[in-house]
């Protein structure tokens, strides 16, 4: 293949930290589309501009989305990523893998695309990045072989994705990994047909801590929490003070709540468990000594998205807590409640936050059959602008 | 037609002997070194993961050399993080230090544990994305040669410091909840080509995606016009009709937004505010935005109490000294002016100076 020349590319192979210009190159090396990748980003470092249209329609026989497509707008300059889709596969729950299923996953790819990954979207999925429209339906045959669904794109629910959880951390309230594993099959039909007014995500975080950044990126997220006391375990909290953990100023005037003190005469942590918020930052700090309570479940939040189009929005309080397991029969319906509501009342490109905030956080919750409570807000309304149902009022005279 | 809906593999299938069986059984982790994790689970069960950067964008050789790397040492399991680290899973300890060594050796960065930097959550970029105002690999690349030693723990940080660049204000990737965000910004208005709007556009699909009410018809065009004056370079517009061309790259560059997190820890979690509102689109080394990052960081790091975000710093010192501090002028381009900006106008005489 040709010597291509990009000097502005080749500043990005300096330095210490691992270059995605040599990935780029070595992809380049045995593969022509990678190669008129390389000399298309070239260009665009050039000219300070992308060189990518506008989507355009393409998929796999029996499914909506999970490819997007993608064109070059200067298909003369670089006729091999003239066609250049990204085809998007579902990963597994937690991205743990064998590496027998990375090189079959990597030998697919070298023959029907790039042989550039994203290990991963922003999502979740493993993205395969660029190839041409005749390509799509082989590969995902290919795939399908090893076992590897396609993921979300479009107005569909997009791949579910969750933290470590219980496979490698103490803190897991909930089993992360299992919950999007089963509400991915549950799903399917949902995933691989869009049929909703926008995209909307769902990621599970087995903690407060939200490793899977659930409350800011997924419409609806999944948060372990418990409703019982953390577990002090007194012996290993002496055994931090012994060793010279601040404990006051590092853990006790740090408690959001004021719920935590420490008898220095007794050496004995306390807890008022009735005012813990259950934040994890003691459970952060003193990990050998402190751990989650007993009666774990989960907080639902809805309508956290980023800014497109009515702004940001972290989630808000949905559901302050309830049990989370197999076979999440609650769970699902109130997925599908949510979701059936949306479609029935959301405008072309709104996300769910945005049409709660339309109509109102008590319209929606009627809707979907859920009591308003405390939890749900910072504080009660302070307009007195109250809205009243005729019968309300007819019956309390 | 070939099998559908058929879903991603199970994860229990990809899972090494060690988690198999200790699967909700951990006790505590603890970090014996930077970028490696010690988990120890009830009866005593221990595993060790070592983390190393990964540029997220990767050959299919990147893969099989660090499948290699995994036969060699974990059984043959690797998994990637959440901010596209990659994760060697070690349960037999003689194995650790002779990982830690061939990593060395072939000059991977281990890091990105605990408090730390950790790898950069990022968006396409010009490598594949149609809407990118700038290139997030690129910016990434640059930030991190620059503060690669935060993520190897050569410098040590008060707290968990996370970053994410996004291409354009669509912020795919977890920009408006980060310690320090950059986003590729627009700052001028629309063009519309009218006669291909007309061909493959649905005006009143184009009209009701604004969200400030900027759009209206054009009668005398058979198009659309733009109100500048009420436009805020969404580039929602852009998405539903192709016509409507926001790229302007002279003019286009890179903001820079701090204070964000996604954590319950101590506090809520909390949006990332503007901290610098224009820089220039400047690769392949994009200087300002390196320097200008490298600086908050310090800042941030000389000055926040241990185990203190970067938000809940400036919370507790007050934007007032935030801006003080870091010698960055506040302007009338801080002033939120969209659908958060009443949560943001101060009712209290209690300020500093």
């Amino acid at each position: 293949m040709a010597e291509r020349k990009t000097p502005l590319l080749d500043e990005l192979e300096k330095g210490k930290w691992p270059s995605f210009v040599s990935e780029l190159k070595k992809a380049a090396a045995a593969n022509e589309r990678a190669a008129d990748l390389l000399s298309q980003l070239e260009a665009s470092y050039e000219e300070k501009k992308g060189h990518w249209k506008h989507g355009g329609i393409v998929g796999i026989r029996g499914y909506g989305g999970g490819v997007v497509g993608r064109y070059s707008d200067a298909p003369e300059r670089f006729p091999n990523v003239k066609e250049f889709h990204t085809i998007r596969v579902n990963q597994p729950a937690g991205f743990f893998y064998t590496t027998e299923k990375l090189r079959q996953l990597a030998d697919i790819w070298d023959k029907y695309g790039s042989g550039l990954f994203n290990f991963h979207g922003s999502t979740g999925d493993v993205i395969l990045l660029g190839t041409s429209t005749e390509n799509l339906q082989p590969c995902a045959d290919a795939l399908s072989e090893i076992g590897f669904d396609l993921g979300g794109s479009g107005s569909a629910l997009r791949t579910l994705s969750s933290c470590v959880g219980q496979a490698r951390c103490e803190k897991a309230c909930i089993d992360s990994m299992d919950i999007i594993y089963n509400l991915t099959m549950h799903f399917q039909d949902a995933i691989h047909r869009p049929a909703w007014p926008y995209k909307f995500k769902i990621k599970v975080s087995a903690c407060a801590n939200d490793c899977a950044a659930a409350s800011a990126r997924s419409d609806l997220a999944i948060i372990g929490t418990w409703r019982d006391t953390l577990k002090i375990d007194m012996a290993n909290v002496r055994d931090y003070v012994g060793n010279g953990f601040e404990i006051f100023d590092r853990v006790i005037r740090k408690c959001p709540t004021e719920a935590l003190d420490w008898d220095a005469d007794k050496k004995e942590l306390q807890i008022n468990s009735e005012d813990c918020t259950r934040c994890m930052h003691c459970i952060n700090a003193m990990p050998k000594a402190l751990s989650v309570g007993s009666d774990r479940g989960a907080t639902l939040l809805i309508g956290g998205k980023a800014p497109v189009v009515k702004g940001a929005m972290i989630g808000w309080v949905l559901v302050p807590f309830m049990k989370v397991e197999p076979p999440y029969t609650e769970l699902k319906e109130i997925i599908y409640n949510l979701t059936e509501w949306w479609a029935d009342n959301g405008r072309n490109r709104e996300r769910i936050g945005e049409l709660i905030e339309r109509v109102g956080l008590s319209y929606f919750l009627k809707a979907v059959g859920l009591k308003p409570v405390p939890q749900m807000v910072y504080a009660p309304r302070s307009n007195p602008y109250i809205s009243w149902d005729p019968e309300e009022v007819k019956k309390n005279g | 037609m070939g099998r559908t809906d058929f879903g991603p593999p199970n994860f229990l299938e990809m899972l090494p002997a060690v988690i198999k069986e200790n699967y909700g059984r951990w006790q505590y982790h603890t970090i014996p070194q930077p970028g490696v994790l010690k988990h120890v689970a009830k009866g005593g069960a221990e595993l060790y993961s070592v983390r190393i950067a990964s540029p997220r964008l990767v050959s299919s050789d990147f893969i099989r050399k660090i499948s290699d790397i995994a036969d060699k040492y974990c059984d043959g399991y690797l998994r990637f993080t959440t901010r596209n680290n990659v994760e060697f899973l070690v349960s037999e300890k003689n194995k650790l230090q002779p990982l830690l060594d061939e990593l060395h050796v072939k000059g991977y960065l281990i890091g990105g544990v605990g408090n730390a930097i950790s790898n950069v959550v990022h968006t396409q970029g010009w490598v594949h994305c149609k809407s990118a105002v700038t290139d997030a690999s690129g910016i990434v690349k640059d930030l991190m040669d620059e503060l690669h030693e935060y993520f190897t723990g050569k410098i040590k940080i008060p707290a968990r410091l996370r970053l994410a660049v996004a291409c354009c204000v669509n912020m795919c990737g977890a920009c408006h909840c980060s310690d320090i965000a950059i986003v590729g910004i627009h700052r001028t208005v629309p063009k519309i080509n009218d006669e291909m709007l007309t061909k493959i556009c649905e005006i009143p699909t184009t009209i009701a995606s604004c969200p400030t009410g900027a759009i209206r018809p054009n009668p005398k065009t058979k198009s659309v016009q733009i109100n500048a004056e009420k436009c805020m370079m969404c580039g929602n517009c852009t998405s539903v009709c192709p016509a409507i061309k926001i790229m302007d790259p002279p003019n286009d560059g890179v903001s820079i937004w701090v204070g964000g997190k996604v954590s319950n820890a101590r506090t809520a979690p909390k949006y990332s505010k503007l901290a610098i509102p224009f820089l220039p689109n400047n690769p392949p080394r994009w200087p300002e935005v390196t320097d200008a990052v490298k600086h908050l960081v310090q800042v941030w790091a000389s000055h926040a109490k241990p185990d203190e975000r970067m938000g809940d710093w400036i919370e507790r010192i007050g934007w007032e000294r935030f801006f003080k501090l870091t010698g960055l002028p506040f302007t009338e381009k801080h002033l939120d002016d969209f659908t958060h900006a009443r949560t943001t106008f101060r009712s209290t005489t209690q300020f500093k100076f």
